[in-house]
């Protein structure tokens, strides 16, 4: 850790002693990049946003402040249901990629033996094709008579009218498709770092091969879960290219709503607004949820 | 990794906030809202450039084209013979590809009085162009340096109610908003807008997600005139564009994604430009139909523009006259295959295509004798404006749409 070479040790020390006063702000010399970057890119946008949400006009008569709070209330009584229609195929998609990705990273980390960098490569493979590219070719694979529904109804496994392309389905699928990768390696991480000699004990201590996996693996690799539930719950819940490429009516997400209020309608305080209930809405949701399952059990597993 | 400190990761991950700090925050809160608050005011109240734009302004030997994809053939020959003529380098982008995606890019940099790093853009007749009118974002062409324009284009393409006297804008190309579909899947003729809403098609109908679009086929259906209709009228179009939608009828609202689906049977039929089924025909050789429903067919106009920071203006003017010289008007139409605001254009190919054997006659005959690149007056009566906007009454126009494609 950066940190080691600026706390002073107990007992003499070999090299000469920094003065107090340099030693006492190292700390904040160092972490001063990060406070920068995050006023930069986190502060500056969040409070240009915040000001812009709160203002009323037009593009042609120009935006001013008048803390219309009134933009939000329009924005929950317009949007409410695209809102919640978001987190719960951001919902699902998490719950499917969790489903996939959590038997992926345990049969790495466990089973992968000798290839495993091998296998988190191929994992990985897809991801360098651009991810509008990768959706829009879910669109041809998922043609009513394309490679994968034209082949199962012509051996008459589905019914002639069916259709999965501009459905919800379709787009949690590309959703949980999309995000896997931030499923699966925050629990590879865990569970590699693990110490497999544990499920040895709890074997010998006479748990069977469940009890085992339940009482000693489960609660090791939850953290990695937390961080992977975070890493794929926030950008699909957000997520508009999904819901565009392979949603239909019906189906549309918040994020394109944000996107059309900018660049359609310009109605930069409404987008702006609608922005800012999505961010809450998901802090809330994460918060309980760290609540629920406690950060400091994600540091120490971090820290091991 | 050996040395782990809870305390100090706990330092670092958490805030604790004490009443001074709070303090400080909240100052730098309220400094941080009085800069934006100067930021994004004040755009509209710019003075509209006028004539005296051009003042000593001198050709500078090159200049930079933004236009959409697949509006000038991949060896950009009539950019080659501007070269040659000129001297003047052009330096070509497919940059634009949506309407209101690209004013979104733009708008900042105009408001600042910066250079968009191009000199010459191509828009549609729609509420953007309006928008940068409106904002000062153009520079008036000097009609003077337009020779070619004033003798070549048709009376058509002059003078319309978009843009009064051609003050901003030249035409680049035309188009019809129409109804395409697919033979191998529809068993019947299509021929106006309500089959659209035809419940036998239900999930196999392509509508498109455009509001100016979507809006002049809800008012044709309803039989009003977009180019004169008033909020009552749209209110009830958008009732019916929402009853198709909710009776599943719609399967998707596409931007130019539609004729994909159109070939593989997704969808069955779908509102469509005519060109492009025009090229998808030719090229991919499939036998789409594309028809001006009975009810009408709209058309828009793509046009030359000169942004009002453009570093070249001078040879962006030349380039816009040039594209007015019928042969080379020609050999863009035949590329683009759109409707070409230059009429004598037909003349060239029909004599291109006496010349030609073989495929090149084949094609050249289809695409002169073709009335989705060269409508009769007849067809011409079909075809309507778009809702013209302003933008006081965008603002209730857009979202009411808006609402229709964002269920």
């Amino acid at each position: 850790m950066a940190m080691e070479t600026t706390t002073p040790e107990g007992g003499p020390s070999p090299t000469p002693t920094p003065p107090r006063r340099v030693a006492a702000a190292a700390p904040y010399f160092l972490v001063l990049p990060g406070w920068l970057w995050l006023a930069v890119f986190f502060v500056v946008p969040i409070v240009s946003m915040v000001t812009m949400s709160l203002m009323s006009g037009s593009l042609v008569r120009g935006f001013s402040l008048t803390f219309e709070f009134g933009n939000y209330a329009d924005a929950v009584a317009t949007y409410w249901g695209q809102i919640l229609r978001s987190l719960f195929y951001g919902g699902c998609a998490t719950l499917l990629c969790i489903a996939i990705g959590y038997p992926v990273a345990y049969w790495i980390a466990f089973r992968g033996g000798a290839y495993k960098s091998t296998y988190l490569l191929l994992l990985l493979l897809p991801f360098f094709v651009s991810f509008v590219l990768r959706t829009i070719s879910w669109g041809f694979l998922l043609a009513d008579d394309g490679v994968l529904l034209g082949t199962l109804k012509d051996i008459g496994l589905l019914p002639d009218g069916t259709r999965v392309l501009n459905s919800a389905p379709a787009v949690v699928f590309g959703l949980a498709y999309n995000f896997l990768p931030f499923m699966v390696l925050p629990i590879y991480a865990v569970l590699e770092r693990m110490d497999h000699r544990l499920v040895e004990a709890a074997r010998d201590l006479y748990a069977g091969r469940v009890q085992a996996f339940v009482r000693v693996v489960l609660p090791i690799s939850l953290p990695g879960v937390f961080a992977g539930v975070i890493m794929t719950f926030i950008p699909s819940s957000a997520d508009y290219i999904n819901a565009k490429v392979l949603g239909g009516t019906h189906n549309t997400m918040i994020g394109q709503v944000i996107e059309s209020q900018y660049l359609v309608n310009n109605a930069y305080p409404m987008a702006a607004s609608i922005t800012f209930i999505l961010m809450a809405v998901l802090l809330i949701g994460i918060f309980s949820y760290a609540r629920a399952l406690g950060t400091e059990q994600v540091m120490e597993a971090q820290a091991r | 990794m050996t040395r782990y400190d809870p305390a100090l990761a706990r330092g670092l991950t958490r805030a604790r906030l004490s009443r001074r700090s709070m303090l400080q925050m909240s100052g730098l809160t309220a400094a941080g809202l009085a800069l934006t608050a100067c930021g994004v005011q004040g755009q509209g109240a710019k003075k509209a450039p006028d004539a005296s734009f051009w003042e000593g302004r001198k050709s500078n030997g090159s200049l930079a084209f933004a236009n959409w994809p697949l509006y000038m053939d991949s060896e950009r020959t009539q950019l080659t013979q501007f070269t040659e003529r000129t001297g003047i380098k052009v330096t070509y982008d497919e940059a634009v590809q949506e309407n209101h995606s690209w004013f979104g890019k733009i708008q900042p940099k105009l408001a600042n009085g910066e250079s968009i790093g191009y000199d010459l853009m191509v828009l549609t007749n729609g509420i953007e162009l309006t928008k940068l009118i409106e904002l000062g974002f153009l520079a008036p062409l000097d009609h003077e340096q337009l020779p070619n324009f004033d003798a070549n284009a048709g009376e058509l393409y002059k003078n319309t109610s978009y843009d009064p006297g051609n003050t901003y804008t030249v035409p680049y190309t035309s188009g019809v908003t129409g109804i395409a579909y697919n033979p191998e899947y529809v068993d019947r003729e299509i021929t106006s807008i309500a089959d659209l809403w035809d419940p036998k098609f239900e999930g196999k109908v392509g509508m498109m997600r455009d509001p100016q679009e979507i809006a002049n086929f809800g008012l044709l259906l309803n039989g009003v005139d977009p180019a004169e209709s008033t909020e009552k009228d749209w209110k009830k179009a958008v009732e019916k564009l929402e009853e198709q939608r909710d009776k599943g009828i719609v399967r998707r609202y596409y931007e130019q994604d539609y004729i994909q689906p159109l070939t593989n049977g997704d969808v069955w039929m779908s509102m469509a430009w005519s060109g492009d089924i025009y090229q998808q025909n030719a090229e991919e050789g499939t036998n789409l139909e594309f028809v001006v429903p009975e009810e009408g067919g709209t058309i828009w106009t793509d046009c030359l523009m000169i942004p009002v920071t453009a570093k070249n203006p001078v040879d962006a003017l030349m380039l816009m006259d040039f594209l007015y010289e019928p042969e080379i008007a020609a050999g863009l139409t035949e590329y683009i295959t759109y409707i070409t605001p230059v009429p004598e254009a037909q003349e060239i190919l029909k004599e291109k295509a006496a010349e030609a054997s073989g495929k090149e006659k084949k094609e050249l005959d289809g695409l002169v004798d073709s009335p989705l690149v060269f409508p009769t007056e007849e067809d011409y009566a079909r075809l309507h404006n778009y809702v013209p906007l302003t933008t006081d009454n965008e603002k209730s126009f857009t979202p009411l749409f808006l609402s229709v494609t964002q269920s």
